[in-house]
């Protein structure tokens, strides 16, 4: 039993990291009904941003953790004015083409300026807890604090602020809700700062958790809360959340009853059984079709 | 310039030239090798580029004729690749050099069920989320042959005999594109054309969307199967994570750059691709910046590719290249 409780809390601190990078999927895709697939590779921009400015400066965890934000979010609003913007009103598969291109570029980019994996030094001393026969490290709990302290803020964001409820409309109807005097493209280029922010934030949290960060990281983490978010129903902010923990939740579990190599295959195959059986995800909702 | 495009342009419209210049290259993919006209490096640029065309083609059938967009094909090549490997490897290890055309055809099948499950589980999904399920395939694909000590898990498999010649590799091009070409102008092409302009459209004008869809995936897995296998038996070693995300995005490339809907346009992509990518090996890690970059900067200037949409006459049947001159 207690075995299963600390793996429990593992699950809750892995689904709040890929909860915290399907949001990011998940706004997008609310606002473009486009996905972001180079929003894996911020969340690993995210992780090098951290180790740079923490060898460079040695500020505290939170200051660090404000700048990574503001520096992936950046690069996000940035990718989305180059690259996305041209071709709003392109087909949809030159978009999804697109942003496949710009992950790649983005990993290559740095896999060819930092080709070896590297360390990530911890920012804060790290204590541990014995609750029961639980163990519990303030890394965790700051895992976990962190991420739920910014999702709750990014619920406040977008059911209690103007710029929120500019977002909601956008995603209920992107065509007519410019006539009524939204300024769409200040709109969009906000909800990629912020989705791209907070990918770059899971990204610092990640690299503290398991201390050595790579290229390959977008692909390896960003890709499953890709998953993530997909099985909660793309385009939905609950959804992502939901799809965040159960996706944490049966990998932590995969890996603690099966051999550690089937964790990939198990949780893309739960990706194309829930895609089989609701095409929409959990809770997403069903797109009208019209000739 | 002139007179070399007017010249290209009456040998394109002579219906004679091509059946000379597929018997010409036949016996030039023989006698090459035989007496080494070229060297090994050469010769093993040109093989590429003739399963590249091979991949590009098929893969054109989905992305481009059918308008969809399946980044899954280095799934469905890594499933031909081993299969193929398993024969002659474990099988039949004593499988003489003229049957190789066997084990080819088996991983081509064994790619095809794939296609055909994979397009009859997500009928229901369309546009980006049959992308994500595609996606989904690949990384199941990649981790189950990790998972499986048999086919050497994420070591992958050595020592598999080097069957892939020149003469091979035209040979299933050629198949390739003839079976392509004379589908595309069937009532099945019609069909998937009408489902690229309009999916809901076709259906309600008694086009059955799921055979055809099916269909369209099984035949495009098929060869991406013959690819996977033709090129486990050149590189003489394959592993799971050589047929990756990024496999696929090669394939993306030389669609997109030569052209969607167009045969001629997947030639002329897989050539300059394999041409450029050779090029670019002295770079390292920096081609793998290089070739998603230009597939951004196709989306953003040219989303149709060099030849989008238009064929040579060449691979147009006599009633299509009729209809178009006149």
């Amino acid at each position: 039993m207690d075995y299963f409780a600390q793996q429990a809390i593992n699950a809750i601190q892995q689904g709040s990291i890929y909860a915290l990078i399907a949001l990011g999927y998940s706004m997008v895709y609310g606002v473009l009904t486009m996905i972001n697939f180079a929003h894996g590779d911020l969340f690993m921009v995210g992780a090098f941003a951290c180790l740079l400015i923490a060898s460079f400066f040695p500020l505290p965890f939170i200051v660090i953790l404000i700048l990574v934000m503001l520096a992936t979010g950046f690069l996000g609003a940035l990718l989305e004015r180059l690259a996305y913007r041209p071709l709003r009103n392109a087909p949809r598969v030159s978009a999804i083409i697109t942003a496949l291109g710009c992950g790649l570029v983005i990993e290559n980019v740095v896999l060819s300026l930092s080709p070896y994996a590297k360390p990530m030094p911890p920012l804060f001393t790290v204590t541990g807890y014995h609750i029961g026969g639980l163990s519990v490290s303030t890394l965790q709990l700051m895992i976990i604090g962190v991420s739920i302290a910014l999702m709750l803020g990014l619920d406040f964001l977008i059911r209690r602020t103007s710029f929120g409820m500019a977002m909601r409309a956008i995603s209920f109807d992107a065509k007519t809700v410019p006539l009524l005097g939204i300024p769409l493209n200040r709109i969009i280029s906000v909800t990629f700062l912020i989705g791209a922010g907070l990918g770059g934030a899971a990204g610092m949290l990640y690299g503290q958790a398991y201390p050595v960060i790579a290229a390959s990281m977008g692909i390896l983490v960003g890709w499953k809360a890709f998953v993530a978010a997909v099985v909660g129903g793309i385009g939905s902010i609950r959804g992502a959340v939901l799809g965040g923990y159960i996706l944490g939740t049966v990998e932590v579990m995969t890996v603690a009853f099966l051999p550690s190599t089937y964790r990939d295959l198990v949780a893309y195959s739960l990706l194309l059984v829930i895609l089989i059986f609701k095409p929409y995800g959990l809770l997403g909702k069903a797109p009208n079709q019209k000739v | 310039m002139a007179a070399m495009a007017a010249f290209f342009k009456k040998l394109g419209a002579n219906r004679y030239a091509l059946p000379v210049l597929l018997a010409v290259g036949f016996v030039l993919s023989l006698v090459i090798p035989q007496y080494g006209l070229l060297n090994g490096y050469v010769q093993f640029v040109l093989i590429m580029i003739g399963i590249n065309i091979i991949l590009s083609a098929s893969l054109n059938l989905v992305n481009g004729y059918m308008g969809e967009f399946s980044v899954g094909h280095a799934g469905f090549m890594s499933l031909g690749a081993y299969a193929s490997a398993v024969l002659t490897v474990k099988l039949l290890p004593d499988l003489p050099d003229a049957f190789f055309f066997l084990p080819v055809i088996v991983g081509g099948l064994v790619a095809a069920l794939a296609g055909f499950l994979l397009a009859l589980l997500s009928f229901k999904t369309r546009g980006d989320y049959l992308a994500i399920i595609t996606l989904a395939f690949l990384m199941i694909v990649k981790s189950a042959l990790e998972n499986i000590p048999y086919v050497g898990g994420p070591r992958g498999m050595l020592g598999i005999p080097k069957l892939t010649t020149m003469a091979w590799a035209f040979f299933w091009v050629v198949v390739t594109i003839w079976v392509l070409r004379n589908l595309l102008y069937s009532k099945f092409g019609r069909a998937i054309a009408a489902i690229r302009e309009d999916e809901i459209a076709a259906n309600s004008m008694g086009v059955r969307v799921r055979e055809a869809k099916i269909l369209a995936f099984s035949v495009s897995a098929f060869f991406a199967g013959v690819a996977g296998a033709l090129l486990a038996h050149l590189l003489v070693f394959i592993n799971p994570s050589s047929f990756d995300i990024l496999k696929s995005t090669e394939m993306l490339v030389m669609v997109y750059l030569g052209g969607i809907g167009s045969l001629a346009g997947s030639i002329l992509g897989a050539v300059i691709y394999t041409l450029l990518s050779n090029w670019l090996q002295d770079f390292g890690t920096w081609r793998m910046v290089i070739m998603p970059l230009i597939l951004v900067l196709l989306m953003l200037f040219r989303p149709k590719g060099i030849m989008g949409f238009r064929e040579l006459p060449w691979f147009l049947p006599k009633r299509e290249a009729r209809r178009k001159d006149s």
